[in-house]
């Protein structure tokens, strides 16, 4: 299969530029400053695209357009926010993602970020290192059991940070496009109803144009000034210039992010805010997972320019 | 009961100070530079000790104060006090348990997460600028690994019960088996530590735990087994510790505790497979009420000769 061209947007992985390197031609998309002679050059040979969650690392309408040969976009990522699904169905143009494999990844890095915003460990990790602890003790934070969680799109990862809290002892509630009828969590027809009757807001959902914003500053006035926000899922979910003033003002109580509308670019404003944990979309970083992942995408390749059955299909 | 003198070994809680002030006539040791003058002048009147995680009621403290009925501590751990002492002169003994468990618990949880997936040190990542310049590296995950606990009590059942819901077998050491335990049982801690990728230790300290984690422990823990501690420093031998940690033969640790607390080894600052708390296990505005609220309620109970409400002697 060395002949055929795989285009990978983004340097995501070096374990997956290895076994793409193994099997295809891989042209690495990132390297080409000037896009358009690069596609002018090379796009016939293009076959497969490898995308990504990230900023930039996804098939947009432009650049499917720009591949005639494209037959497979296989995303190294849960999230299809970053594809043009109408314009892959429309050209017959397979797309793969990575569901399951990540799934308790990201969900444990939920409850971290919970932790870590609550309990101020970041800060208190800081606070000792400085040599602050030999001053005074630090100051009191607040408890994370028992407190209500609300998750906002309950899913294979919304699902798994609920089963998660239960063993903090949180009440669960959530909201979701429908009611799921056999959940034992409280269902909310709205984001508002569950803000307000949440102390901790948990953005699992996908982004599509409909999630675009769905945290907006009535969904962050109703969560509060005891109220606490953490993102798993895409930094466009939350109006970001909102959420910042939100912090800023003490109309929110706090966040934990690990995705920023222009990642990298994270605003400078939170960074003085000691109520606030920012992480670099580390969701699913870690050895394991990305293993996992990239055996995922390479298996989902190799099945469809074997004509077998792809594995994890999207479309 | 305003005549009632009541010692407070030092400045745990503002709001406990002010309660303690608003019912009994209140010694604050810690305003007290010359501590001999201050029990020979005020010794006959104090007839409670408050005592927390740094100070409690030694040996020489019971002894200098005669009129001594009652050590109420503001924590669930007695190391800070000779329990043996107090049976003899039958001085009453409270502390604070179940208020805090919870919050031990999440600590404890909160520690593994930060310390696997490098949580304080992405957040310093980003705060310093460097995202812009590339990917943090890749971490390693928790869910799945094999957890073992030291002390199966309230905080470690605890802590088992919310590691369960990340799918993670727990196995665990106490001085004996606890026949209805669905957890694995490990005889000793160096078995324990060779069959566990995280190692916690919730157990008392007495002297047959100090350094319950030595040399052995930690190199059968090895250099991808994880050390938290939200028990007392003093359970880990910490130089013994720290080389392990500089030396790579341990892969991490999260440590809310530490021998000579508040000074922590600065060997460890310049690692990036630690997290270091300032003993913040229970130091939530919820629980620290909670704990308040439980001395006044046993320091109340005792002088109005009602049952204690958590004696521990």
């Amino acid at each position: 299969m060395e002949a055929i061209g795989v285009l990978m947007t983004f340097p995501i992985s070096t374990y997956l530029e290895q076994e793409l390197d193994k099997r295809f031609k891989l042209f690495r998309y990132w390297k080409f400053p000037l896009k358009i002679e690069f596609l002018r050059e090379n796009s016939s040979s293009i076959r497969a695209i490898v995308g990504t969650g990230r900023v930039g690392g996804g098939a947009d309408t432009e650049l499917i357009n720009s591949l005639p040969r494209l037959e497979i976009v296989a995303s190294h990522s849960v999230g299809l926010d970053k594809i043009d699904l109408v314009k892959c169905k429309e050209k017959g143009i397979r797309v793969t993602y990575t569901p399951d494999v990540l799934t308790e990844e990201v969900a444990d890095l939920a409850i971290g970020l919970i932790l870590s915003t609550l309990r101020r460990i970041c800060e208190c990790d800081r606070y000792l290192r400085s040599g602050l602890w030999k001053k005074g003790a630090f100051k009191l934070t607040t408890k994370f059991s028992g407190k209500s969680v609300g998750i906002v799109g309950l899913g294979r990862i919304g699902s798994a940070i609920a089963k998660r809290a239960e063993a903090f002892g949180c009440p669960i509630s959530y909201y979701s496009r429908s009611e799921k009828s056999d959940s034992k969590y409280k269902y909310y027809p709205n984001v508002i109803d569950l803000a307000s009757n949440s102390q901790i807001l948990i953005v699992a959902c996908p982004l599509n144009d409909e999630t675009h914003h769905i945290i907006n500053r009535e969904v962050i006035s109703a969560l509060g000034p005891k109220g606490v926000l953490i993102n798993i899922g895409r930094g466009p979910l939350v109006d970001e210039p909102e959420l910042v003033s939100a912090l800023v003002e003490g109309r929110l109580g706090g966040a934990g992010l690990d995705v920023f509308e222009h990642e990298p670019r994270v605003p400078g404003q939170l960074f003085g805010l000691d109520n606030v944990v920012l992480l670099p979309h580390v969701g699913t970083a870690t050895m394991e997972t990305r293993k996992a992942m990239a055996d995922l995408v390479i298996g989902n390749l190799e099945a469809h320019f074997l004509n077998r059955p792809l594995l994890t299909p999207v479309v | 009961m305003e005549a009632i003198g009541v010692l407070m070994a030092g400045p745990m809680s503002p709001y406990l100070e002010k309660e303690l002030d608003k019912r009994f006539k209140l010694f604050r040791f810690w305003n007290f530079p010359q501590k001999t003058e201050f029990l020979k002048e005020n010794s006959n009147s104090i007839r409670a000790v408050v005592g927390y995680t740094t100070a409690g009621a030694d040996a020489q403290l019971i002894d200098s104060l005669p009129g001594l009925e009652i050590v109420a501590s503001y924590s669930v751990g007695l190391d800070k006090i000779d329990l043996e002492k107090c049976k003899e002169k039958g001085i009453r003994v409270t502390n604070t348990p179940d208020v805090l468990t919870e919050d031990v618990a999440d600590l404890a949880i909160g520690l593994i997460l930060a310390t696997l997936r490098k949580m304080c040190e992405c957040d310093r990542y980003v705060r310093s600028g460097l995202w812009k310049k590339g990917d943090f590296r890749l971490t390693t995950k928790f869910s799945g690994k094999s957890v073992g606990i030291i002390g199966l009590g309230r905080i470690g059942s605890a802590i088992a019960k919310r590691a369960e819901a990340f799918g993670c077998p727990i196995s665990y050491f106490t001085r004996s088996e606890k026949p209805d335990s669905e957890y694995k049982y490990y005889p000793n801690v160096i078995d324990l530590a060779s069959n566990c990728q995280i190692l916690i230790v919730a157990c008392p300290l007495t002297s047959e735990t100090c350094h319950i984690i030595n040399r052995e422990v930690i190199n059968a823990l090895g250099p991808k087994g994880i050390l938290i501690n939200i028990g007392r420093g003093p359970h880990v031998d910490e130089p013994e510790l720290v080389s392990a940690l500089v030396e790579g033969r341990l892969g991490g640790a999260g440590l809310d505790v530490f021998e000579h607390e508040p000074e922590v080894p600065e060997q460890l600052f310049g690692l990036d497979n630690v997290v270091l708390l300032p003993h913040v296990g229970s130091a939530t505005v919820e629980t620290r009420n909670a704990m308040a609220d439980l001395v006044i309620g046993n320091l109340e109970a005792h002088f109005l000769k009602k049952p204690l409400l958590t004696p521990v002697v």
